[in-house]
C-alpha cells in the first residue's frame, strides 16, 4: 500500500498538532550557531566568511540540482526546510577557515550528493553528511585541510580587508608562514612522533595555546568552544537535543583521557587539552546529535556517545590523523542501525523482551 | 511534584504531550439545558458490543424512559426514549463516523409532553445486593460516558467476580477543548461521590482513586469537599498531561501498577469508570432513571459561544450547534467538524450526526487550528519515541507499515498502540502516523479474515480432492478385482478347453 492510498482514507486523529516543523527545527539549530560564527568572522575575517558562504551556497546548490535530477516535485519546500543549509553550515565550521574556494565546492558535493542524496534524501542517510564531506576533504587533499590560520586579532599582521579576502579565498595563495600554525593536536603529535615528549612539546615557544574563548588556532568550530557550549545547551534548553548524546560523547573523551593523562602525562594529553581541541564541543553538540544518523532512543543515545567519545580519544591518540571525531562520528553512524535494533523502549505492560507483564499473585494495590 | 516532573523530564522520562487545553473560557460558563428537539434519531449501536435490537413498532407511542431497544449478546445495552412521542421509523441514518456510512437507527418524533414511565428508583442503593446493582444498571443502559462507550454494568459485574480492589475514578478529561466532565465535578461533586460509592458497594472494591488534572483546580476543591467524610473515596490530583486519561497511564500513575499487555485492569484487581458514569449511574440506581442524556462541550474556534450544554442523546450536532448560539460567521471559516476530542475525536462528514451516549464534545475548527499541511519526510528526530506514552517506535512501525511489512510493525507493538494521537501530534514533518497504525490494524483485520475464507476453502479443495482420490482407487480397485475375476474365469475355462482337448 503506498502513501497515497493511505492518505485517501478519512482524515485520522488528532485534530490538532502541535505545531513544531522540521524548519523551525532547522532554524533553531542555525540560530544555536550565530555567537561561535559571528565570532569565527571576527577572529579569522573576510577569508573565511566567503568560506563560510560559499559552502552553505554550495549545499543548497547541489540539493537543488539533485532534487531536480530525481524529478521532485517539492523542491522550493525540500530545499528551505533548512537541512541542506545547516549541512553546510556545519561543514564551514569544521574546515580550515582560510581554505580555498573550491573546498567549499567539492565539500558541498559531497555533503549533499554523496552524503545524502544518493541515499534517498532527507531522513535516508546512514552518515552525517558534513563529516562525510569532512573526512572525504582530509583525506583526498590533506594539505590545504591542515593549513591553520592564527586567529588575525591577535598577530601583528594587519587583517586582510575585503579585497585581500577574496584573493586569499579565490587564489588559494600559501599563506604566510608567519599566520600559519598548527592545531594543538597536530603539534603535539607531530612533537610526540619526534620523540619529544608532552612537557617538554607544550613548553615551546611555538606550542599552541588552549583557550576557551577561541584566543587559538582552528576551525571555527573548536575556536569558540565557549560559545559552541552556549549554543549547544540552548538547544537542550528548548528541546531541539536531548543532553543524552553530548554527556556521553564527552565523558567517553573525558573519562580515558582523564585516566591516561593521570598515569603518563608525558605522552597523553590532558582532559582540558582533548575538551577544547578538534571541535570536540562542536561535534557532541551538533554533529553527534544530528537526528537522522543517531539512534532514537536515549539508552540508545548513551552508547552512540560514548563510542564516539572513546573512538575519537583512540584515534587521536594512536591513530595516524591528529584528529578524531569525524571518522568516530562515521564509525558509530554505521552502527547506529544496530544500537537501534538491539535498545528499544519498553513498552508498557511488557518486559524488555516484549513478553506481557506477569499477572501479580496479591492483585490489586 | 513539580521538581519532580521537572527532573523526569530531564532524565527523558517524559511520557505524552502538553498541548493548550482551550478548556477555557468553556469550562466557566454555566450549563446550558437544550430543550428537547422536534425529533430524536436513535442509532441501535451507541456503545461497544452489540447493536441494541428495537423493541418498538412503527407508530408505537412512548413515553420517556421507555425501553426501545433491548441489549443484544453478552456485551451491550438497551436504549431508551430520551422523550415522549411517536416512533416514526426504523431506518438507516448517517453514523457519528467519518466515512458518512449509515448506521440503523430509531427515528422519535417528541410529542412536547416529556412525561416519564413509571420509575422504580431506590432510596437506599447500599442495601441492595450487588447483582441487583448490576442489573438496574444494565436495564438503565449506563455505558461509560468518557468516550469509549463500555456497558457499564459488564465492567461492574466482571469487577465483582475479578475481585477487583481498587476502583479508579477518571476524571482526568486529558483530550483539550473539552470540559464536560470538569463542568460536572463542579456542579454535581456530591452526587458523582454518591456515585462511586454505589460503585464501591457493587464492585466489592475497597477504595476509590479519583484522578483530576491538576488543570480543573475548581473540580478538585468541589470533589475534595464531597468526599470528606468517605474515607474510601480519595481524591487524587495528578499532573495535566496528554493521554492522562487513558485507561492504563491513570492506573500506572495512580496506583504505580501496570497492566499486562494483552491483559485486562481487573487482573491487577482495578477497574476505570469515568467521573461522568458515576453520576449516570447515581441517577439509574436512586431514581430508576435511564441514560437519555447526557452533558458535551461544543467548543472551537468557529463557535461562537463555547460552553457546556446538556442534551437529550439522539439530538442532531447541528440543533445543537444553533441552541449554542450558531458558529462564527455562519461557519464560514470552518475547516473541521469533530465529535469527541480533538486528539481522538471522530471527523464528521456534516452536523447531520446524531449526539449517542458517548459524545463528548461537537468541535468546530477553524483553518487555524486544523492546519492541514502535507507530510514531509521523516527525519527521524524521535520525537514520536519520547511522546508515545506505551514506549512504542512510531517512526519504526509507519516506515514498515509502508512498506506493507504489516508482520513486522506487529513485532514493534503495534497491536500496544491506543492511538492516542501523541506521535502525530508532535511530529515535526506532519506524518499521519495514526492514519498508518489505524490503516494497518485494518489491513492485518481483512487479512485475517482473507485467511480464515482461504484456509476454508482449502480444507475444502483439499476434501474433495481426497474424495476424488478415494472414488478413483475405489473405481480402480473395483476395476481390477473384475479384471482379475474375469482372467481368473477364462484361465479356468481355457484350462478346461484344455483338458477336454487333451
Amino acid at each position: 500500500m503506498n502513501s497515497a492510498a493511505i492518505s485517501a482514507q478519512p482524515i485520522a486523529s488528532p485534530h490538532a498538532h502541535g505545531g513544531n516543523s522540521v524548519t523551525r527545527t532547522m532554524f533553531r539549530v542555525q540560530m544555536a550557531l550565530v555567537p561561535a560564527t559571528f565570532y569565527g568572522f571576527w577572529l579569522f575575517g573576510w577569508p573565511s566568511f566567503f568560506l563560510w558562504l560559499l559552502t552553505i551556497l554550495s549545499c543548497l546548490g547541489f540539493e537543488a540540482l539533485s532534487l531536480k535530477m530525481m524529478g521532485v516535485t517539492r523542491i522550493k519546500a525540500t530545499l528551505f526546510d533548512g537541512s541542506a543549509l545547516l549541512t553546510g553550515w556545519l561543514l564551514a565550521m569544521a574546515l580550515p577557515p582560510w581554505a580555498p574556494w573550491w573546498v567549499a565546492v567539492v565539500g558541498g558535493f559531497i555533503a549533499i550528493v554523496i552524503g545524502k542524496q544518493v541515499f534517498g534524501g532527507v531522513g535516508q542517510n546512514v552518515f552525517n553528511p558534513a563529516m562525510v564531506a569532512r573526512v572525504a576533504l582530509l583525506v583526498s587533499f590533506p594539505v590545504p585541510l591542515t593549513m591553520w590560520v592564527s586567529p588575525l586579532p591577535l598577530t601583528p599582521l594587519a587583517a586582510p580587508d575585503f579585497i585581500d579576502g577574496l584573493r586569499i579565498f579565490l587564489t588559494s595563495l600559501p599563506q604566510p608562514d608567519a599566520m600559519a600554525s598548527a592545531s594543538l593536536l597536530g603539534y603535539t603529535k607531530t612533537e610526540l612522533s619526534r620523540g619529544i615528549d608532552l612537557f617538554h612539546s607544550l613548553a615551546g615557544d611555538h606550542a599552541p595555546v588552549l583557550s576557551w574563548i577561541g584566543a587559538r588556532s582552528g576551525s571555527f568550530g573548536e575556536s569558540a568552544s565557549l560559545l559552541i557550549l552556549a549554543g549547544g545547551l540552548y538547544l537542550i534548553g528548548v528541546g531541539i537535543i536531548s543532553w543524552h548524546t553530548p554527556a556521553a560523547v564527552l565523558a567517553g573523551i573525558a573519562i580515558p583521557a582523564a585516566i591516561s593523562h593521570s598515569v603518563d602525562p608525558a605522552h597523553y594529553l590532558s582532559v582540558s587539552a582533548h575538551l577544547l581541541s578538534g571541535a570536540a564541543i562542536l561535534g557532541a553538540f551538533f554533529i553527534a546529535t544530528d537526528y537522522v544518523t543517531s539512534p532514537n532512543t536515549t539508552s540508545g543515545q548513551i552508547v552512540f556517545g560514548l563510542g564516539i567519545g572513546l573512538l575519537t580519544w583512540i584515534i587521536r591518540t594512536w591513530g595516524g590523523y591528529p584528529e578524531g571525531m569525524a571518522f568516530a562520528v562515521l564509525l558509530m553512524n554505521a552502527l547506529t542501525p544496530v544500537i537501534d535494533r538491539f535498545i528499544k523502549p519498553r513498552i508498557l505492560g511488557r518486559d524488555r523482551k516484549g513478553k506481557p507483564l506477569d499477572i501479580p499473585e496479591g492483585k490489586g494495590a | 511534584m513539580g521538581f519532580m516532573n521537572l527532573f523526569k523530564h530531564f532524565l527523558g522520562d517524559d511520557w505524552g504531550v502538553h498541548p493548550d487545553d482551550h478548556k477555557r473560557p468553556a469550562a466557566d460558563q454555566p450549563v446550558r439545558v437544550m430543550p428537547v428537539p422536534a425529533k430524536l434519531y436513535l442509532p441501535l449501536q451507541q456503545h461497544l458490543g452489540g447493536a441494541a435490537r428495537p423493541s418498538v413498532l412503527v407508530g408505537q407511542k412512548v413515553k420517556k424512559g421507555e425501553m426501545i431497544a433491548e441489549a443484544q449478546g453478552m456485551v451491550s445495552a438497551p436504549l431508551h426514549a430520551p422523550t415522549s412521542g411517536t416512533i416514526t421509523a426504523v431506518t438507516e441514518i448517517t453514523a457519528p463516523h467519518p466515512s458518512g456510512l449509515t448506521l440503523p437507527a430509531i427515528i422519535l418524533e417528541a410529542d412536547g409532553a416529556d412525561e416519564w414511565i413509571e420509575l422504580h428508583g431506590c432510596d437506599d442503593p447500599f442495601a441492595l445486593d450487588p447483582a441487583e446493582i448490576g442489573k438496574r444498571v444494565a436495564d438503565a443502559g449506563v455505558v461509560g460516558l468518557g468516550g469509549a462507550a463500555f456497558p457499564s454494568a459488564v465492567k461492574l459485574i466482571g469487577a465483582s467476580r475479578a475481585k477487583v480492589t481498587t476502583l479508579v475514578m477518571n476524571g482526568g478529561e486529558c483530550e483539550p477543548y473539552l470540559s464536560c466532565d470538569d463542568r460536572l465535578m463542579r456542579d454535581a461533586a456530591a452526587g458523582i461521590v454518591d456515585g462511586i460509592r454505589i460503585m464501591l458497594h457493587a464492585t466489592g472494591a475497597k477504595v476509590a482513586l479519583v484522578g483530576i488534572e491538576d488543570n480543573k483546580p475548581e473540580a478538585i476543591v468541589a470533589m475534595q469537599a464531597a468526599a470528606s467524610g468517605f474515607d474510601a473515596v480519595q481524591i487524587r490530583p495528578v499532573p495535566a498531561r496528554y493521554p492522562m486519561g487513558s485507561e492504563k497511564q491513570l492506573i500506572q500513575v495512580l496506583t504505580g501498577i501496570e497492566v499486562p499487555a494483552d491483559g485486562r485492569p481487573a487482573d491487577i484487581g482495578v477497574i476505570v469508570h469515568n467521573v461522568g458514569t458515576a453520576l449516570a449511574l447515581r441517577t439509574a440506581v436512586r431514581e430508576g432513571k435511564p441514560l437519555i442524556s447526557r452533558l458535551l462541550t461544543v467548543n472551537g474556534n468557529c463557535a461562537s459561544q463555547p460552553g457546556n450544554i446538556e442534551v437529550r442523546v439522539g439530538t442532531l450536532a447541528e440543533e445543537v450547534i444553533a441552541f449554542a448560539g450558531g458558529l462564527k460567521g455562519d461557519g464560514l471559516g470552518l475547516a473541521r467538524r469533530v465529535m469527541g476530542g480533538p486528539m481522538m475525536g471522530m471527523q464528521i462528514p456534516h452536523w447531520r450526526v446524531p449526539v449517542v451516549k458517548g459524545t463528548s464534545g461537537i468541535l468546530a475548527f477553524d483553518t487555524v487550528e486544523v492546519a492541514e499541511q502535507e507530510p514531509n519526510p521523516c527525519i527521524r528526530c524521535g520525537s514520536c519515541v519520547k511522546a508515545c506514552p506505551m514506549g512504542l517506535l512510531p517512526l519504526e512501525m509507519s516506515s514498515r507499515i509502508r512498506n506493507e511489512a504489516y508482520g513486522e510493525a506487529i513485532d514493534l507493538g503495534l497491536k500496544d498502540c491506543i492511538a492516542c494521537g501523541c506521535c502525530a501530534y508532535v511530529c515535526p514533518s506532519k506524518i499521519p502516523l495514526v492514519q498508518y497504525f489505524v490503516h494497518a490494524k485494518g489491513e492485518l483485520a481483512a487479512q485475517d479474515r482473507a485467511k480464515l475464507r482461504t484456509d476454508a476453502t482449502k480444507k475444502l479443495a483439499l476434501q474433495r480432492q481426497e474424495r476424488l482420490e478415494r472414488e478413483a482407487r475405489e473405481k480402480a480397485e473395483a476395476n481390477a478385482k473384475r479384471k482379475a475375476e474375469r482372467e481368473a474365469a477364462a484361465a479356468a475355462k481355457a484350462a478346461a478347453q484344455a483338458e477336454s482337448v487333451g
